[in-house]
């Protein structure tokens, strides 16, 4: 086992981005210090990222040079602005490996992208019609935007909602996967990658089940889209959602991606301007998509933000980041392993895992931790991470949940972990 | 930033050894409060007495899971409000309410609040304020549900005795 402490000794660990510094240096906001001159040590990533200066200026640039509305302003001030807002969902779309331009949807954050396709199935008709009898499949390590919805669906729809469990390791027990997705099956949702847990799910596979089955796939991948390449067709999935904010852009936005085939079909989620072909007192025809899904005003300079954001991230290429997040992780976990009486929720090695790690403290509270981190400069997140069935399932009513980012040194780690025998000193404990 | 100033050496005894802890009877009213945001939760019964008088909180049992400041909160409560009547009870719930609003800026008052001083402090840390006040919320809720129900009992009585006087 590495002690920890010993890279930042000197030693380069493998993986790492190169030019970190650089790279550092882009977030203006990790220069801060707090109160009592601590450092800024930002390990609450999963929960918002940090922005780069890029993203910040793109979005001041066009606040100040070519604000005007979208689409309906017929001005050259319009025309700049629409240019940039449909640049945008090219840069979404280029991000995603998505087939289609038109597929790329901007919604306000990955709750609403989600909220969007498990509304509009409900008001579905025809081949995917939810009624009586039908199942849908999601998983017990799923963020509430993923449970909530479809709970709200099943009940409307007197149909029943089903889990993958988790084994003891955190992963999904896919052994009874023959019994949960069936013919009864018009839909499986689940996350890429688990925001309390780590876990990264093996969702082209359980697409190929489902599929067999003709259920819709969806995915969330608010997660997995800041910490590793996703592509929407190697992933199987028929709609996958993620959050501007977590990807190095702005909040206040985010995305919808869906297969056309089936995205076309699906009813309007809101109505008003913008989405509909024509309008008359009798009855309302609608754009096709994406244009059906984003009625009103969008969210223009966020669009604006996330282009720049996924162009950020694509510059410093995906695999990079990836192998940056799995090489801190490994870091982390072993640092952490180095705390007695603390207790990893989730995978234990960074395989298959992402930047996300949940522990317990025996003896101290999760928002006592957090608060003492909180004195040192170290923020981290405290609480059940709105995802109460996954600390259900591990027995615990909240964890302490460090995330780390393309921008994490193992410097940090060594904060947190000197931070947590700080913690445990302070509360005397072990 | 003033770590001892939140967690006082009285608020980190009680979370060690917290008073009143389990779920007892007798008791008129059980209720359960959340705290959605980070999910500390309280399972709460209160037991009022009546000897002709004002209501007395005669007993506060409760079952809770949270932080260090919740869980002293809850058991410094209990040994305030035990004992005494309903009215004395509120007169203090308000006074510990004032101090924890006031942002670090209320001078608290110990013939009042006696252990409850201890979370002056807390008042400085917004996040945690409400982890202060779960306990005392559900507390304030129990005993108006027994006060309630026993108003209403009273209204029907009084209603019924109308009735039939009216026959």
């Amino acid at each position: 086992m590495t002690a920890p402490g010993a890279v930042a000794a000197g030693q380069a660990l493998p993986g790492l981005l190169d030019g970190l510094d650089l790279i550092r240096a882009d977030f203006p906001i990790l220069t801060r210090t707090l109160a009592d001159g601590f450092p800024l040590v930002y390990l609450d990533s999963a929960n918002t990222s940090q922005k780069p200066q890029v993203v910040i200026d793109a979005m001041v640039d066009h606040l100040e040079r070519h604000n005007s509305n979208v689409a309906r302003a017929m001005h050259q001030l319009g025309a700049e602005s629409s240019a940039a807002f449909e640049a945008a969902r090219d840069k979404v779309a280029a991000f995603l490996n998505a087939p289609s331009r038109d597929e790329v949807v901007f919604t306000k954050n990955a709750s609403e992208a989600l909220n969007l396709v498990a509304n509009t199935l409900a008001w579905a008709r025809g081949p995917l019609e939810i009624g009586e009898g039908d199942e849908v499949v999601i998983t017990e390590m799923e963020h509430h935007s993923n449970i909530v919805p479809w709970q709200l669906l099943t009940e409307r729809k007197g149909a029943t909602l089903r889990w993958f469990g988790l084994t003891d390791e955190g992963r999904l027990d896919l052994s009874k996967i023959d019994e949960l997705i069936t013919e009864r099956t018009k839909v499986v949702a689940l996350t890429w990658v688990s925001n309390m847990l780590g876990t990264v799910n093996p969702v082209a596979e359980i697409a190929r089940r489902a599929h067999e089955v003709g259920a819709v796939v969806v995915v969330d991948a608010s997660q997995a889209a800041p910490q590793m390449p996703v592509d929407v067709v190697a992933s199987g999935a028929d709609f996958l959602a993620f959050t501007g904010h977590k990807v190095v852009g702005p909040t206040g936005i985010g995305v919808l991606w869906g297969r056309r085939e089936i995205f076309a079909q699906l009813p309007p989620f809101l109505g008003g301007g913008e989405m509909i072909a024509t309008v008359t007192m009798e009855r309302s025809t609608y754009a096709d998509i994406p244009h059906r899904f984003e009625a009103g005003t969008p969210p223009i300079v966020e669009a604006v933000g996330l282009g720049a954001a996924v162009d950020y991230l694509s510059a410093l290429g995906m695999e990079n980041v990836q192998r940056h997040e799995e090489a801190i992780t490994g870091y982390a976990l072993e640092g952490l392993a180095t705390v007695k009486g603390l207790t990893v929720m989730g995978p234990t090695t960074a395989h298959q895992r992402g930047g996300a790690i949940s522990f317990e403290i025996e003896g101290v509270h999760p928002h006592d931790v957090s608060q003492v981190l909180d004195s040192r400069g170290i923020a981290v997140r405290a609480g059940h991470h709105c995802a109460k069935p996954a600390h259900k399932r591990f027995g615990v009513q909240s964890s302490t949940r460090a995330s780390s980012y393309l921008y994490t040194t193992p410097a940090e780690i060594d904060a947190l972990v000197d931070g947590l025998e700080y913690t445990k000193k302070y509360f005397r404990v072990g | 930033m003033d770590l001892d100033s939140l967690y006082q050496e009285i608020i980190l005894d009680h979370y060690k050894n917290p008073h009143h802890q389990g779920l007892r009877e007798p008791y008129e009213a059980e209720v359960h409060h959340v705290n959605p945001t980070c999910g500390d939760e309280i399972t709460m019964r209160v037991h009022l007495s009546r000897d002709g008088g004002e209501p007395v909180v005669a007993d506060v049992s409760y079952d809770a899971e949270g932080c260090s400041i919740s869980q002293a909160a809850t058991s410094v409560m209990t040994d305030l409000v035990i004992g005494k009547t309903v009215p004395e009870a509120l007169a203090v719930h308000e006074e510990f309410l004032t101090l924890m609003q006031g942002r670090g800026t209320v001078e608290p008052d110990e013939e009042v609040l006696e252990d409850a001083i201890a979370f002056a402090g807390v008042a400085k840390f917004p996040a945690r304020v409400k982890c202060a006040l779960l306990s005392w919320m559900a507390w304030k809720d129990a005993t108006s549900q027994v006060l309630g129900a026993e108003a209403l009992r009273t209204d029907r009585a009084t209603a019924d005795a109308e009735t039939k006087e009216q026959r």
